[in-house]
């Protein structure tokens, strides 16, 4: 069996458990997913289960694309992703559904989602660096300051922290706890926030 | 109805009396401790009612022993909440009452109908 399921963040909210206590929760809607291709090692280097979801018109999708599930006799989804395995799946064949069932309401799990994207920031918001004063004749507010050193090395440092692109990129946290499942909504709630904006695609893995 | 809604209105009480800011209530609150449960009433006037939905909160002032005004804020649609009962109706004519805070003696009293 696999432990992971691919789904949509919905939002957040709250809900009471039955201490009495408010709980900020994030509810997320399992996606349909569809198994596309069993990897095997011995064929294919390495186990992996690869699987399609989200829905897509057909006019839509490329021929690569639609090639492999028209290979397996698949349904045609929007997105194909794969999840390794540790040994050879057996137990699924090519259009077999991820089932829901494997979380359980207590148990801990990995989230993975794209984060936000926060654009192009500065240092500050960047990696957190210090800002300078912003009256008493300053003039170095938000600047990054001194990037290196004199005509020796004459070049600046790899991985010199500067402004740049932020966000959009893979998040992963662990040990969110399942608050409730709601089976005939596909709906997983999970406690505290999950990382992407309303609609994004999140993994759930089971810790 | 969104999906996030159709989650929250689990949770959403309906046996809730509607009442007002400056109204007279007595809250019945379960505490709960060490496998007991006992039920702590605190009485007192509405000085506000804040948020909608799931996030729904009131805030219930009274005045204690020496003249201490105590507030507790409660949200709404909480289980530790046993019952909320209206006991007075009040006779205000601003939806906070943060003025009450400030007065003494007579003038921090609300004319009930």
């Amino acid at each position: 069996m696999i432990n992971a399921i691919y789904g949509k963040k919905l939002g957040c909210t709250q809900i009471f458990n039955e201490k009495g206590d408010a709980l900020y929760v994030t509810a997320i809607e399992a996606e349909q997913c569809v198994v596309v291709q069993v990897k095997d090692e011995k064929k294919d280097g390495y186990n992996a289960l690869k699987i399609g979801f989200g829905s897509i018109k057909d006019k839509k999708a490329s021929k690569p694309h639609k090639g492999e599930f028209d290979k397996n006799k698949v349904e045609l989804k929007k997105y194909l992703r794969e999840i390794r395995v540790d040994k050879f799946d057996s137990e699924y064949k090519p259009g077999d559904n991820l089932d829901l069932k494997v979380f359980k309401i207590g148990d801990k799990v990995k989230i993975t989602g794209n984060n936000k994207g926060k654009g192009f920031a500065g240092v500050i918001k960047r990696h957190g660096f210090q800002r300078g004063r912003m009256s008493h004749g300053s003039h170095s507010h938000r600047i990054p300051g001194s990037v290196g050193m004199c005509s020796t090395p004459s070049r600046i440092a790899k991985g010199k922290k500067m402004p740049g692109r932020m966000g959009n990129k893979q998040v992963t946290i662990r040990g969110s706890e399942i608050v409730d499942i709601i089976e005939d909504q596909n709906l997983i709630l999970v406690k505290g926030s999950v990382p992407g904006a309303k609609g994004s695609f999140v993994l759930l893995r089971k810790v | 109805m969104n999906k996030l809604d159709k989650i929250e209105s689990k949770y959403i009480k309906t046996d809730i009396p509607e009442f007002k800011a400056g109204d007279k209530v007595r809250v019945k609150i379960r505490i709960s401790e060490e496998n007991k449960d006992r039920i702590q009433v605190f009485e007192g006037i509405v000085i506000r009612i804040k948020g909608t939905g799931i996030n729904k909160t009131f805030t219930v002032r009274k005045i204690s022993f020496n003249n201490i005004g105590v507030e507790r804020t409660f949200l709404i649609n909480s289980p530790v909440i046993q019952s909320i009962e209206k006991v007075g109706d009040g006779i205000v004519r601003r939806a906070k009452l943060y003025y009450l805070r400030d007065k003494v003696g007579k003038k921090s009293k609300v004319r009930f109908k």
